[in-house]
């Protein structure tokens, strides 16, 4: 007798059927940047404790067209991660009341979408006023 | 019953992520587009000794690690969790790994920080 053999329906590519599941994947991809710009980062403070030579070597760097590329579609994928984040913020949050009465889901979100804008531009701000 | 680490591992995921999404594409653009091509800030803007004194002065310091740690434990964890969905079973084994580069990471910048005295 055969031994009984179950279907198991593959997994391969399930993402790419469904226009909501590629908005997940692509929302959970966006971590991969997240992690890569860090270890970016990470990369420059190596380099700036080993010294001006290496540091300007980790410069150069940044000023190549793959880096430049990289980092702009670091930019898109990030950009996308936070309008997610704060589109799932109503789920994520306790309740959050006011005056008795629950805050409104899209009050919550365009709260911290706001919040984020403002955050982006002080930070722009902050860098432009000191720039040399 | 032993205490899950769970709320620990979450609690950097969020933090991390509400980082990233308050001022990481602002972040990514300045460092990596608009300073390295000189573009709206010179690229001078991220000179060896500007970029030393910001990492010699405790403001500066407490920012790097700040922005490079919890950027790290946002991106290790959804990766982690991510496995799953490409049908890769997880255990504590990709666990540790994944969240130890988070930890070593956060090892290493604090080592830096204080090499950068």
């Amino acid at each position: 007798m055969d031994a009984t053999r179950t279907y198991v329906r593959p997994m391969r590519g399930w993402w790419r059927h469904n226009p909501y599941y590629r908005a997940y994947i692509v929302r959970e991809m966006s971590a991969l940047f997240v992690a890569l710009y860090a270890l970016v980062l990470l990369t420059g403070l190596f380099r700036l404790s080993q010294g001006r030579a290496a540091y300007d070597g980790w410069r150069a760097g940044l000023a190549t067209p793959w880096a430049v590329a990289f980092h702009v579609i670091a930019f898109a994928f990030i950009a996308y991660h936070a309008w997610t984040w704060f589109a799932v913020m109503p789920k994520t949050l306790p309740f959050v009341r006011v005056g008795g009465r629950r805050v409104d889901d899209r009050t919550i979100i365009t709260a911290g979408a706001v919040a984020a804008v403002c955050a982006e531009l002080v930070l722009f701000a902050l860098v432009w006023w000191t720039r040399p | 019953m032993k205490r899950s680490n769970k709320p620990i591992f979450w609690s950097l995921f969020g933090a991390g992520g509400t980082l990233a999404a308050l001022v990481g594409p602002m972040l990514v653009l300045i460092t990596g587009v608009l300073v390295p091509l000189g573009l709206l800030l010179p690229a001078d803007t991220m000179s060896f000794e500007r970029m030393r004194a910001f990492a010699q002065n405790g403001f500066g310091k407490a920012t790097i690690f700040v922005v490079i740690t919890l950027l790290l434990f946002h991106g290790f964890h959804r990766l982690y969790h991510c496995l799953h969905d490409f049908g890769v079973h997880v255990g504590p084994g990709l666990k540790a790994a994944f969240h130890g580069c988070a930890i070593a990471g956060t090892a290493a910048t604090v080592f830096l920080l204080a090499r950068i005295a």
